[in-house]
């Protein structure tokens, strides 16, 4: 166990190095979802329980989570390509280290902007109840390493080639986005919306950290999410390792 | 098989192989890369594969290392088998592929250091480690800087210093000297002599190049059509082909009578063609200085003088009556080319 913890780190460190040494890059990607939040804000309708903003800041933070997971096998395409995933295969990292540790790549900035978004919405009319916020972002990385997982298995399925690659990650995006009522409530949704909705592992991922968001811990809620979260994580182990051990 | 083995009582070989096969199917057409390969490679021994482009080097050295898995057939890298052992197997062997082990957007020191925590180096140890292989491979100048900044070679050698991190009980190189210059090809070859020396490492590498695998390896393993072809010493491979040495001469008339006088030299083949005589004969180049001496005597001084050591070329023609499939792959990175044996 505890190599996988030190494989898992060693590959994850690696992976951040290039981010850390470009710091602008960072400071980007923390800012795109602000500027998402700026200006969609303003459009919200008012709602009958509480600010519109209490509602919608955990699904922009869930969006950014699921967005930045799914670039992980975007790096990997590179490496691919050039022969040092090759190199890493070889050596004897574990093969779920080489997952996780990738995916952690963007879990890690994913907390950040977490952090950030929170910290600027607080002023607005926003509650900030720490210990939701805490455990969701908690639930968000298990949910990310999942994603992350998926989108190396399918870097390893589109064999470096790239256009594969990002049709089947946009295809794909946009559809878990809106169906787990990220940007618009599911309520009203016609039947068959509604059983897609169901389906999507997000949509309890979603709900949990809205419950969380608004400090209020719902058993069967935060259940549902840590389950869906959980779903996406062993599914998307289990895909990426077999894809790893199938990609020859 | 001709050569013997450095196998004892005490020591299991670094590499068996049974009926190795290894099929790609890719449009309906199915490719036999590697077909039935029976090796054995003792502990110790510094063997080289050397064959043509797509002879199945490189899909032979990817099953030998848990890439990809065989067709059919087994293989025992280190005493563990490559696929239900591949973890004990990655522990015990080091890997430089053909392309670039190191991350474009990564520092090459970085990669070094994590590459040794990936083979369960201390953190200080891995330092050590990557400082030692910066300053053996002349890295020094560029080893804090990004890996895609780096030329070819620099690059290379990177590459190779990654697998050599973890002392590596076995050593697979897949064509280590690809894009060196002179010097830095002469560098590696020491360099893996003294691993090999000092480490009692079992490596294997590939190449095109006869000289190459003559300077470095005990052993040569000639592949073409996923088969070995041959499996011997370089010295012994080369030695029933003898050196090249082309004569050039002012006028044809002046070819055709030096080439009457070197007949008489025993155990040599001779080639006219306008102006120039090929002369085929072990040691030629030992035998230059009196052939020269002898013609200038028979009033026919040569203009010109090429000897040619036996190339890959050669050796193949010799063994299958056949040149190369791609003879762009038969020039030796530091001899003349010998067209009109390919030819001949
Ligand atoms: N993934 C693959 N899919 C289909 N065919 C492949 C694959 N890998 C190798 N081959 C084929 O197998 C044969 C052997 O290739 P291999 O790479 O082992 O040759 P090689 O001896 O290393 O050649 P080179 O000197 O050019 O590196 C070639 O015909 C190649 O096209
Ligand atoms: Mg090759």
């Amino acid at each position: 166990m505890s190599t996988f913890v030190m494989d898992t780190v060693n590959v994850m460190n690696r992976e951040l190095r290039p981010v850390w040494r470009e710091p602008m890059s960072v400071v980007f990607a923390m800012i795109q979802p602000l500027v998402f939040l700026g200006l969609f804000a303003p459009l919200l309708p008012q709602m009958a329980d509480g600010s519109a903003l209490q509602w919608f800041v955990p699904g922009i933070v869930a969006m950014t989570a699921l967005m930045g997971a799914s670039f992980t096998g975007s790096n990997l395409m590179e490496e691919m390509q050039s022969g040092s995933h090759e190199r890493q295969l070889v050596s004897p990292l574990g093969r779920p280290a080489l997952l996780v540790g990738r995916a952690l790549k963007e879990v890690v900035p994913m907390l950040m902007q977490v952090a950030i978004i929170v910290a600027v919405v607080t002023p607005f009319s926003f509650d900030l109840h720490l210990g939701g916020v805490l455990l969701a972002a908690l639930v968000l990385s298990v949910f990310s390493i999942g994603v992350g997982a998926l989108s190396f298995a399918l870097a390893l399925a589109s064999r470096g080639e790239d256009w594969m690659f990002w049709t089947v990650q946009q295809t794909l995006l946009f559809p878990a986005l809106l169906t787990a009522g990220v940007l618009l409530p599911m309520e009203g949704a016609p039947r068959w919306l509604e059983v897609v909705s169901m389906l999507n592992p997000m949509t309890y991922v979603v709900d949990a950290v809205r419950a969380l968001f608004a400090g209020t811990y719902p058993a069967d809620v935060v259940l549902q999410g840590v389950a869906g979260a959980a779903v996406v994580a062993a599914l998307g182990l289990w895909v990426g390792v077999r894809a790893m051990r199938r990609s020859s | 098989m001709t050569h013997s083995h450095h196998t004892d009582h005490s020591s299991s070989p670094a590499i068996v192989t049974r009926g190795l096969t290894r099929h790609f199917t890719s449009r309906k057409q199915t490719v036999e890369a590697v077909q039935g390969l029976d090796l054995e490679i003792g502990q110790g021994e510094l063997v080289a594969f050397l064959g043509p482009n797509g002879a199945g080097k490189s899909t032979t050295l990817r099953m030998l290392t848990t890439l990809i898995p065989p067709t059919s057939g087994t293989a025992q890298v280190a005493g563990h088998d490559v696929v239900t052992g591949q973890r004990e197997v990655r522990r015990a062997i080091g890997f430089v592929g053909q392309g670039n082990g190191a991350g474009h957007r990564q520092l090459g020191r970085d990669e070094l250091v994590s590459q040794g925590r990936a083979h369960g180096l201390s953190r200080a140890d891995a330092h050590r480690r990557a400082d030692e292989l910066i300053e053996d491979l002349d890295l020094t100048a560029v080893a804090d800087r990004k890996v895609s900044s780096l030329s070819g070679g620099q690059r290379r050698r990177l590459d190779i210093a990654m697998g050599l991190v973890h002392l590596p009980r076995v050593l697979f190189l897949d064509e280590p000297s690809t894009g060196l210059d002179p010097q830095n090809r002469a560098n590696l070859q020491g360099l893996i002599q003294r691993l090999h020396a000092e480490s009692g490492s079992t490596v294997v590498l590939t190449t095109h190049y006869l000289e190459e695998a003559d300077a470095l390896a005990g052993r040569v393993i000639v592949v073409d059509h996923g088969t070995v072809i041959a499996d011997d010493t370089a010295a012994r491979l080369k030695s029933g082909l003898g050196d090249l040495v082309r004569l050039g001469f002012g006028s044809a008339s002046a070819s055709a009578r030096a080439a009457s006088r070197l007949a008489r030299v025993a155990d040599a083949r001779v080639d006219v063609a306008d102006g120039t005589v090929d002369l085929r004969v072990k040691d030629g180049s030992a035998m230059v200085g009196e052939l020269l001496a002898d013609l200038a005597a028979d009033g026919v001084p040569p203009t010109r003088v090429e000897v040619a050591r036996p190339t890959l070329d050669d050796v193949f023609l010799d063994l299958t009556g056949r040149s190369l499939r791609e003879t762009q792959q038969s020039t030796e990175p530091s001899t003349p080319e010998t067209e009109s044996e390919v030819a001949a």
